[in-house]
């Protein structure tokens, strides 16, 4: 499996700025330590990044890869829906997702 | 680029067709106005095209932001009123700033807030310099997060921030009533010096476009409802200034001759020159004699005919007939013909047309055959509208002009058109059948001329292959006119 790619973007440095990317390391360091690659955004200082984005609400955290791309927005707090938005599965075990009855072979 | 208005507060020039004669001048600049309508009043257009304007008049950059549709729709719609979008968006004369709605929700997952929408915004107008600035449409937010409060502040500050920045700007917002609350979600409280109203209401079965300026921060604006159109041939937005026909009356007392000495003695002379005139008689009675007498009445001058009745090769026809020099004028580029079926266009968009054919041809005359044709298309209230309009470029053209009405009572229970009309012409000539001797012929009476001691006899007239032929009273011969209520 490869690396989990995220991009965070926040406005300023705001405690708000700060305390999402403080949840965010907490759940990658807990779940994925070294799979991930994570950069931080500041629209304020890269707008044109957040236009071929269209990011509006901040923060706004992208996993780009694996696909399919997926948005949270937040500050992240609250851990179940962050990873139930990226898709992440909070086993760490890396078994595969078998929920949808194992219609299907990989 | 921009003049004073009358309280000292500057106004930016649109060069929307009309716009400065209603707003004085244009909009406060370097400030936001508030641009409310219903869905489908032309917001978007109205404001899209203050950007174009802009760019094509002035070379100012413009930024476009979009809450509702996606840029590429935006393009696409633009594309089709001529605007170049691909190539201002390339030169950076243009820019979009993308709100529209994504259409995956994203999860959400702690607390937010709509910080990069002022990056965003800042960001595009600095790149471009913009000097003027669209929002499309504010009240937009308020349907995508549950969170009012959330979206007050937001919009509280973009509107802070749009003040701070100083460009010019249109700010839209949607209406849910043509004649209730300024906007939708009191968006108005963010936007609350200046505010114009655009309506798209059902008249009868007729759909009617107007604009009105609610108010403009500290300077004069004119009052109420003007009627607009929006069409691909004016280029997006034309507005209807009716109060500009109190600007010039001036009328000469020149004459315009018909080219018959009998006709023009009727009339004193002839027609008064820059006057509008009006035949009226039922059909059949010579309303397309006389016009035609009038078009090729004075070989040095140049004569455009609306015929909203007949086509171009019958109206030539007609003309051979009579030993008039159609032809020969059109080939000299002396006479234009444009020949259109009324249903074709609404009323506006035939104002727009016409007014875009008399300003390239520059004619001295101008007949209109008939503005019966005409009602039809409109509500009554829109074709006295479209009347007032007309006749006042006319008037400023300093144009001779010759109406026609198709009328079958003279008095009373006509049709609408015809006390409109009548109010607004200097000279009536009425066609009328009449009997006598047990044959019926056709009698013609100069009914008003202001400011002339013209022949008020009812003459008979007969047509010839030299045209029109004028004779004696009726009334010297004991005629009676059919059609003429007693009394």
């Amino acid at each position: 499996m490869g690396k989990y790619a995220l991009k965070l973007y926040v406005t300023g440095h705001t405690p708000r700025s700060q305390q999402a990317i403080d949840n965010l390391r907490g759940i990658l360091e807990a779940e994925f330590a070294d799979r991930y690659e994570l950069e931080i955004i500041d629209v304020l200082d890269k707008p044109q990044l957040a236009e071929d984005e269209k990011i509006l609400a901040t923060p706004t955290l992208i996993k780009e890869l694996p696909p399919p791309l997926r948005r949270v927005i937040g500050d992240l707090s609250d851990r179940d829906q962050v990873l139930l938005g990226l898709d992440l599965r909070t086993v760490g075990e890396g078994q595969p997702d078998t929920s949808d009855g194992g219609s299907h072979h990989d | 680029m921009t003049e004073s208005g009358p309280l000292g507060i500057e106004k930016c020039p649109t060069a929307i067709d009309g716009f400065e004669f209603i707003a004085d001048g244009g909009l406060p600049a370097g400030r936001a106005t508030l641009v409310a309508g219903s869905s489908g009043s032309g917001k978007t257009i109205f404001s899209a095209q203050f950007l174009v304007e802009g760019i094509r008049q002035w070379g100012q950059p413009g930024v476009f932001v979009t809450f509702e549709e996606p840029p590429a729709a935006i393009r696409d719609n633009f594309e089709s009123l001529g605007w170049p979008m691909a190539d201002w968006e390339a030169d950076r004369r243009w820019a979009f700033v993308d709100l529209s709605p994504e259409e995956d929700q994203p999860e959400v997952a702690g607390a937010f807030d709509l910080g990069a929408l002022l990056p965003r915004i800042e960001h595009a107008v600095h790149r471009i310099g913009a000097r003027r600035l669209v929002i499309d449409s504010l009240g937009t937010l308020y349907t995508q997060f549950n969170d009012r409060h959330m979206v007050r502040r937001a919009l509280g500050r973009l509107m802070a921030a749009v003040r701070r920045m100083g460009v010019t700007t249109l700010v839209t917002a949607e209406r849910t009533e043509e004649y209730g609350a300024v906007a939708r979600f009191e968006v108005e409280e963010f936007v609350a010096d200046s505010v114009v109203l655009l309506r798209n209401v059902l008249e009868g079965d007729k759909r009617r476009r107007t604009i009105e300026i609610l108010k403009m921060r500290g300077t004069s604006h004119q009052k109420g409802e003007f009627p607009f159109t929006i069409s691909n041939a004016a280029g997006g937005v034309s507005i209807i200034p009716l109060s500009a026909i109190e600007l010039n009356q001036a009328a000469s007392e020149e004459r315009a001759s018909f080219g018959v000495p009998d006709l023009d003695a009727m009339c004193a002379g002839g027609l008064l020159r820059q006057s509008v005139a009006l035949v009226a008689g039922p059909t059949g009675t010579g309303k397309s004699l006389i016009t035609s007498h009038f078009l090729t009445g004075d070989p040095a001058e140049r004569s455009l005919l609306f015929a909203f009745e007949e086509g171009s090769s019958q109206l030539h026809r007609n003309a051979a007939g009579w030993d008039l020099p159609f032809a020969r004028m059109e080939a000299e580029g002396a006479l234009r013909i444009q020949s259109v079926y009324p249903e074709t266009a609404s009323l506006e968009d035939h104002l727009v047309h016409m007014k875009k054919a008399i300003d390239h041809f520059r004619p001295q005359r101008v007949a209109i055959d008939s503005l019966s044709a005409l009602e039809r298309v409109g509500s009554d209230r829109g074709f006295r509208e479209f009347l007032i309009a007309l006749v006042a470029h006319l008037r400023a053209q300093g144009i001779t002009t010759l109406l026609t009405t198709n009328t079958s009572n003279l008095q009373g229970g006509g049709i609408a058109s015809e006390a409109q009309v009548s109010s607004m012409t200097d000279t009536i000539i009425l066609l009328r059948y009449a009997e006598q001797a047990a044959q019926i012929k056709r009698g013609l009476v100069v009914l008003k001329m202001r400011g002339s001691d013209q022949d008020k006899a009812v003459r008979e007239f007969t047509v010839t292959d030299r045209g029109i032929r004028v004779g004696e009273p009726f009334s010297a011969s004991g005629g009676s006119l059919l059609g003429f209520a007693e009394g």
